[in-house]
């Protein structure tokens, strides 16, 4: 394997580990502040659809962002409805949240575009393009740190600098600023918020709404960055993956990076490797893309060690005394 | 300002009470939980609430705090009447609350959970260090030192409700109420409290002291309300009252402090234990090599503060829990590995067992009190009608029967175990499990969470068991319950026995220097 094969897999990683990324930090979000977030999934798929068909009846990428974090971030607050202010059961609400995006997004689409659920296919400012970076094109020939710096670096659309920069901006938030600290606070004991005189419904509506704001741009970098357009389930699992990252990371910013970058460059990988032949065995193209599946399971059922997560998650929280 | 702190009566010039309620009403549903109540509490003084359970102490302390709005009523602080509708108002009006269970997050340092809600910005760093000042100074003011970095979780209860005294501070407050605050505290930490205690009323803090334990009342407090079924009974100052006088005014009737009984005729060795070691899941030894012998006719007392590995000898006898070394029952080897023993040989074998935890291990609260009564013994032949189906009429007219001996109201066997109260709910467990006339009785925390009537009517029985000449094993952390009951007291620290004494030898400094882990005196 030579740099170059191994540069251009690392930045599709990059690429792939984007979305898992920005989704793995919402699920953050949600989950530090005690609501669990299983509708990650069908909060991407459906900003992945809003921005898609809005850029693609407007034009605009921009248009299409924005249109697609409202559509995650309205989804989300019905999870916060359901289960902080009418206290269901959160498991149930995101399952339901799944399944509406899952349905609405395909039945919207071909009513919109007859193309059987797909959007049209976006062109110019309709997709984010790539932005290179200052002195990336300088740089593309000064071996190894120029390379790693004009290949991997440079050249991704704005999202993903964008979600790169969410791990440090998540860190500072939890650890060094007193939303943070209440945050924290709230999905850990609820009740020693409410008795500091913090309410709690507030602070965990704010959660959630950031999940939401996280995982529109999942969303919409997966159909308008990644993709050109949307089509049926394309989220494919990737809400999973994201909140299989977030144990593996023990619902820490840094590690989050760390795990999804693992689960992108498994994604990269099969990818890559359609069909490997391992000592006259063809492993077929099925088993390699059924990879970060398969590896998802292994890691959470082995690698992961004590995952503790927050204390109070799950639980609605009711006033006792 | 005149503060006659000294002994909190209203002088002639007095300054308005630090709390005025006056005329609070408040219903659950059909269930008064306060009936027009009022109540004057001195600038200063220490004033103590007690009641038994569902007297509505707790419930007027929530309505103080934010918790809760009162139906009806006034509260006046410093005699200007606020409006407190949540917790954050209470805290502006000088209101500072340590909770029975502590509201801290255990995974925070001191210093976080102390700035929480109380931050001087939106970042941190400058929060955490005037806290840091602020605890220092506090620290040296009231003997409240704790250590600011350290986490909750890795502080002894002692030290976690410092925390919660250093939170209410921390906010300014200038009223300050705790509620049952010594129940998990051993002997040497709750002189500590009190200790505090005095020092925040000497620099005019109020404080509102709610107990259960009229020990505590007589020693610390300068005024004592008495509240019963909802209603504030009585204001009496504590000079000039009795426990015996106060037991009765929450009672309603007279009751006996003391438990009558004649000296133990201890009779054939039952329970013989040696070397018992017992290690949790997490790898931890709990128990580290106990040795006791338990005779026919008399009650071991184990002493301790919770957590010192009194529950895992409970469960390893019980078959609930496996462990190492030895153990015979009238001579029988116990299996303590699990490998063909649980739960329910043991109770065939003869030993009963009255969990510590009634919600947990006791009862299933949803079911319903003659359900309840089966449990363990369902399989009896005295339940079933044939080979498939139980005898429900049997079960129900047995619990009936249950019920009426030990008095449990409302003598319903249908109801489910969640609708009775704490005392009669344990009645339920003692009658499941006495009734069965075991060998060796397991007893944990008999009357936590029991009302003073139902306690002496506990106690009773324990000791009629006792003198029936069956072996009982008493786990308590009040020590003025194991003083009481128990025949001979052993004393068990971070899964050790430090010494057994007699209740009679037995003085209480003593003891609490044992459950500290102090050997004290000559064992």
């Amino acid at each position: 394997m030579d740099l170059a094969t191994i540069l251009q897999i690392l930045d599709s990683t990059i690429r792939l580990a984007t979305p898992l990324l920005l989704a793995c930090l919402a699920g953050l979000y949600s989950e530090r502040a005690g609501v669990v977030d299983i509708g990650l999934e069908g909060k991407m798929l459906a900003a992945a659809f809003v921005s898609a068909a809005v850029a693609a009846l407007t034009g605009s990428v921009w248009i299409g962002l924005v249109a697609g974090i409202a559509g995650a971030v309205a989804l989300a607050l019905i999870h916060g409805l359901a289960s902080i202010t009418f206290r269901g059961n959160q498991l149930i609400s995101g399952v339901a949240i799944n399944f509406l995006a899952g349905g609405l997004t395909v039945l919207i689409a071909q009513n919109l575009f007859q193309q059987g659920g797909r959007t049209p296919s976006l062109t110019g400012g309709a997709r984010f393009t790539p932005i290179t970076l200052p002195f990336a094109d300088a740089l593309r020939d000064v071996p190894v740190i120029g390379q790693l710096y004009s290949v991997l670096l440079s050249g991704h659309s704005v999202l993903v600098y964008v979600a790169l920069l969410s791990v440090p901006l998540t860190w500072w938030v939890l650890y060094r600023t007193r939303f943070g600290l209440r945050l924290r606070a709230v999905g850990e004991n609820p009740a020693a918020v409410d008795t500091a005189g913090v309410p709690v419904t507030g602070l965990r509506y704010a959660a959630v709404i950031i999940a939401g704001v996280l995982t529109g741009l999942a969303g919409a970098y997966l159909a308008t960055g990644l993709a050109a357009g949307f089509v049926k389930d394309m989220t494919a699992g990737r809400g999973f993956i994201a909140l299989a990252a977030l144990i593996f990371a023990k619902w820490r910013p840094v590690q989050a990076l760390w795990a999804t970058l693992l689960f992108g460059l498994l994604e990269a990988i099969a990818n890559r490797y359609q069909s490997v032949e391992l000592g006259g065995i063809v492993i077929p193209v099925q088993l390699m893309q059924a990879l970060p599946y398969i590896l998802t399971v292994i890691i959470l059922a082995g690698f992961v060690g004590k995952a503790i997560p927050p204390r109070a998650g799950g639980e609605a929280y009711v006033k006792e005394r | 300002m005149v503060i006659d702190t000294q002994t909190g009566r209203q002088a002639a010039a007095a300054p308005a009470p630090a709390i005025e309620l006056r005329g609070i009403s408040k219903s659950f549903g059909p269930v008064q939980a306060n009936k027009d109540i009022s109540i004057r509490v001195e600038k200063g003084s220490i004033h103590g609430i007690i009641g038994e359970n569902g007297a509505g102490k707790s419930t007027l302390m929530s309505i103080l705090y934010g918790f809760y709005r009162a139906d009806a009523g006034e509260i006046l602080i410093n005699g200007a009447p606020v409006d407190i509708p949540d917790s954050q108002a209470a805290i502006r009006a000088g209101i500072g609350m340590v909770f029975q269970h502590f509201k801290l997050v255990e995974n925070f340092s001191v210093l976080e959970n102390i700035i929480l809600g109380a931050e001087d910005g939106a970042l941190l760093r400058p929060s955490l260090s005037k806290a840091r000042r602020a605890l220092m100074d506090l620290a040296r003011e009231y003997e409240l030192n704790v250590d600011p970095e350290a986490l909750i979780e890795n502080l002894s209860v002692g030290h976690q409700q410092r925390v919660e005294i250093l939170k209410a501070l921390y906010r300014q407050a200038d009223i300050l109420i705790l509620d049952e605050p010594t129940g998990v505290l051993t002997p040497a930490e709750a002189d500590h409290l009190f200790r505090i205690l005095r020092n925040l009323k000497r620099e005019g803090k109020t404080i509102i002291l709610i107990t259960h334990k009229l020990r505590e009342i007589m020693e610390i407090t300068d005024a004592v309300s008495v509240m019963r079924r909802g209603e504030m009974i009585s204001t009496v100052r504590t000079a000039e009252t009795t426990p015996e006088q106060l037991a009765e005014l929450m009672v309603g009737r007279k009751v006996l402090l003391r438990v009558q009984k004649t000296p133990a005729k201890p009779g054939a060795t039952v329970l013989e234990v040696e070397n018992l070691r017992v290690v949790d899941d997490k790898g931890v030894e709990r128990l580290r090599g106990i040795d006791l012998t338990l005779r026919a006719g008399e009650i071991l007392g184990i002493a301790g503060v919770a957590g010192n590995g009194q529950s895992e000898l409970l469960e390893v006898l019980a078959g609930i829990t496996t462990g190492t070394g030895s153990a015979w029952l009238n001579g029988t080897p116990l299996d303590l590995t699990g490998r063909t023993s649980d739960g329910q040989t043991r109770r065939e074998s003869g030993v009963a067992h009255v969990p510590e935890d009634r919600h947990r291990r006791g009862l299933i609260l949803d079911f319903a009190a003659w359900e309840n009564v089966a449990f363990g013994y369902h399989h009896r032949p005295d339940y079933q009608k044939n080979a498939i189906f139980m005898d429900n009429a049997a079960l129900l007219q047995d619990t009936a029967a249950k019920m009426a001996r030990f008095d449990v109201r409302p003598p319903n066997p249908r109801l489910a175990a969640r609708n009775f109260s704490g005392g009669n709910q344990q009645k339920i467990v003692l009658a499941r499990e006495i009734e069965r006339n075991p060998d060796l009785l397991l007893i944990g925390q008999p009357t936590r969470g029991v009302d003073i009537g139902a306690i002496e009517f506990i106690h009773q029985r324990i000791v009629e068991l006792r003198d029936a000449g069956k072996a009982i094993l008493l786990v308590s952390v009040e020590l003025d319950e194991i003083l009481s009951l128990s025949d001979r007291i052993a004393v068990m620290f971070d899964g050790r026995i430090m010494g057994e004494r007699l209740p009679g030898d037995a003085d209480e400094r003593e003891l609490g220097l044992l459950m500290a882990g102090m050997k004290g005196g000559p064992a």
